[in-house]
């Protein structure tokens, strides 16, 4: 720990694009997410953002917690309206009447915005080919809304409109896989993220925005209001998402798959369902079934990981 | 010198945006409007138009792409249609609420079901309460003409709003007239560079699109009525400037033959010219009736409105949308609403014709006159009648 913060200390700014002093819930794994992604995108950057809690939390008028540019305008359309800031600035920049250098445009939206109601802008600002970085603070739910339901609620997870009832488990699904689906658009860069692991986290900002072309970012973001878990077990609980395979750190880099945090043994992933009362009420059969279905998709990626290094 | 071009009215739609020196183009094909983004898309794939032309995947995004390239202060340009207009409605009031000066044409067009791809004004009276500034054409030239104008007043520092230009998809868009186009350097002093008041740039970070709480949000809103109103004086000296600069003159209520006219027929857009040649029959045969066309919907010109039918004792409506199980058509309501508290006014009556492309022929419109006029003298059980549709 002592080595990280000497680390940190040399290797991170200071500076802070995002100001203290917001609005978002204690433990808030999101607004951490998002503060280390400005850290990493710096101030020659224009942020787009879903609505959502980022928006509420930061931009309550008459104040604003942005120090960057930073628009919002509506839920689903995200991806498009960064389409539009990038062939703006693309455009004023050839005809010499805008920026001399290149801006990050990053846009930003939860995973309702992402999975749910964006994906269809999101799909096409991808196909389109755009230079910008899409990042999704996915906390598994509408959480501004009060917890209901999003196509990225993890199986099992008991929210306010797939609740868990004597005849119900809560969500019937299992998480749709939108880095899959980034993937599959065949762009320069696609990755996974939690601010539990900060140095991780804000490499992968660094270099999607660096990267020509679209990027997108997978963030896992702890909510602790949503999740029913202690508000200090934010930076434990994204740990344990990585460590037991549920959610897995990597890198797609012109289609080659690659696992930044590679652990030698999984931890079972009831270490992580049984500290969250949205799992409270599973039983082992299906904490059983959780833990085939992870085990199977976590192999899956590791073969992907393995035939890339083959192809390398 | 002008030239003149026989040329169909969607392509004078783009023509008139690559004379703007539109910088982002983001649109959507939809039927009647797809000639204009074709037509654009062509003209920024032969490098006549510098600009960046943005396929999106829909209307929503077509209308959201604007809203980036305009809130970094790029001039941008898009277009639509029927249901496009209606897939991009909720954007439609973030562009005039967060005051991005886009500029879009509107092939007007019936909306589904059943599937109609031909014209009425269902799609524009469903975007009447946006906030944006809405003038409607009735011909190629005037389609060109405001369409220039269109980006003069939405960029004039005392603005900075949307405007839509209103034409009739198919009996207009689709018409191929001759049309004087102005030339380049007429048109870039007319509209010079443009540089919005506060964009998106890193050089002076800004926040856009705030949320607004209730202690704030109605102060918001009385301020973009406040300016949505106070637009209209910039856009009467837009006219007067094109008009001294080009020589055709544009008003917010056009009257035909209406100055102490009796009986008065109200039109927007194409329609309104064969409404003419009605006009010219009747009063060949002696009868005391005129026209007036409302150019300016939005902000409504209630002052020149209310003097162009003070004389009046009859004004017949016509409107090619229905506000279903409501007071008749929106205009004839929003007319009759303009007039309702004057001491002197005309009895009022509405007609819906033209929906989903039906045609209106000159004997209509001298029907639609002779019946209104028989309507105010005995009455009807109806609160409008719809005019040529089989029982």
């Amino acid at each position: 720990m002592e080595n990280y913060i000497k680390i940190g200390k040399q290797t991170i700014t200071k500076d802070e694009p995002l100001a203290p002093g917001h609005r978002a819930c204690i433990g808030c794994g999101e607004s951490l997410a998002v503060r280390l992604t400005c850290k990493a995108i710096g101030r020659n950057s224009i942020v787009i953002c879903a609505t959502g809690c980022i928006e509420v939390f930061s931009s309550p008028l008459p104040y604003t917690a942005w120090r960057i540019p930073w628009i919002h305008t509506l839920f689903e359309n995200t991806a498009a309206v960064a389409s539009g800031v990038e062939s703006g600035l693309k455009v004023m920049t050839r005809k010499g009447k805008g920026p001399a250098e290149k801006v990050n445009v990053v846009a930003i939206g939860g995973d309702g915005g992402t999975v749910d109601i964006g994906m269809q802008a999101l799909s096409g600002a991808l196909e389109r080919g755009h230079d910008f970085t899409y990042i999704c603070f996915d906390n598994e739910a509408y959480m501004n809304t009060g917890i209901q339901r999003s196509s990225a609620t993890p199986y099992g997870a008991s929210t306010t409109t797939q609740p868990a009832g004597k005849v119900s488990i809560g969500q019937v699904t299992w998480k749709k896989n939108l880095p899959a689906i980034a993937v599959a658009h065949d762009i320069p860069y696609v990755a996974t993220a939690c601010p539990s692991y900060p140095f991780d986290l804000m490499a992968k900002v660094s270099k999607a925005v660096a990267t020509p072309g679209p990027a997108y970012i997978h963030v896992l973001s702890v909510c602790p209001t949503g999740w029913r878990c202690p508000t200090d077990s934010t930076i434990k609980m994204g740990r344990l998402a990585v460590q037991t395979g549920i959610f897995p750190l990597y890198e797609v880099e012109d289609g080659q798959y690659k696992l930044s945090v590679s652990p030698a043994q999984l931890k079972p992933v009831t270490e992580y369902l049984k500290l969250q009362g949205r799992f409270r009420h599973l039983t082992e059969d299906s904490i059983n079934k959780i833990q085939e279905r992870v085990t199977k998709e976590y192999n899956k990626l590791k073969e992907k990981c393995a035939a890339s290094t083959g192809n390398n | 010198m002008a030239k003149k071009v026989a040329i169909e009215v969607t392509e004078a739609v783009g023509e008139a945006v690559t004379l703007a020196r539109a910088d982002v183009v983001a649109a959507y094909p939809i039927t009647p409007q797809s000639h204009i983004a074709e037509h654009l898309a062509e003209l920024v794939a032969d490098g006549e138009l510098d600009a960046t032309y943005v396929p999106v995947e829909s209307e929503h995004s077509a209308m959201s792409a604007c809203l980036g390239s305009s809130a970094v202060g790029a001039r941008t340009f898009t277009a639509t249609s029927g249901q496009g207009l209606e897939l991009m409605h909720e954007v439609v009031y973030v562009a005039s609420s967060m005051r991005l000066p886009i500029v879009m044409a509107v092939c007007n067009r019936a909306l589904s079901s059943p599937l109609s791809v031909w014209g009425d004004h269902s799609d524009v009276m469903s975007v009447r309460d946006t906030g944006w500034i809405q003038i409607f054409v009735e011909n190629g030239q005037e389609t060109v003409d405001n369409t220039l104008c269109a980006f003069r007043i939405a960029e004039d520092p005392r603005v900075v709003l949307p405007v839509m230009i209103h034409l009739d998809g198919f009996h207009l868009s689709h018409m191929i007239e001759p049309i004087f186009f102005p030339e380049q350097n007429e048109v870039d002093k007319f509209i010079p560079p443009y540089k919005y008041p506060l964009p998106l740039t890193p050089e002076k970070p800004v926040s856009m699109g705030c949320f607004g709480a209730p202690f704030i949000y109605p102060e918001t809103k009385k301020a973009q009525e406040v300016n949505l109103e106070a637009s209209k004086k910039v856009i009467l000296e837009v006219w007067k400037e094109f008009g001294e600069k080009f020589g055709r003159n544009y008003s917010p209520v056009e009257k035909y033959h209406s100055d102490g006219a009796k009986t008065l027929l109200l039109t927007m857009g194409s329609y309104s010219e064969t409404a003419m040649a009605a006009m010219d029959e009747m009063r060949s045969e002696g009868k005391d009736v005129g026209l007036i066309r409302i150019r300016l919907w939005r902000p409504f010109p209630f002052a020149e409105f209310r003097e162009a039918v003070k004389d009046a004792e009859v004004l017949v409506v016509l409107d090619r949308a229905i506000s279903y199980g409501g007071p008749g058509g929106p205009v004839c309501s929003e007319v009759r609403a303009a007039l309702y508290d004057q001491d002197k006014k005309p009895k009022i009556v509405g007609f819906v014709a033209g929906l989903g492309g039906r045609h209106i022929t000159v004997d209509g419109f001298k029907y639609m006159v002779n019946r209104g006029k028989e309507i105010s003298q005995k009455g009807s059980e109806n609160e409008f009648e719809i005019y040529g549709v089989r029982e």
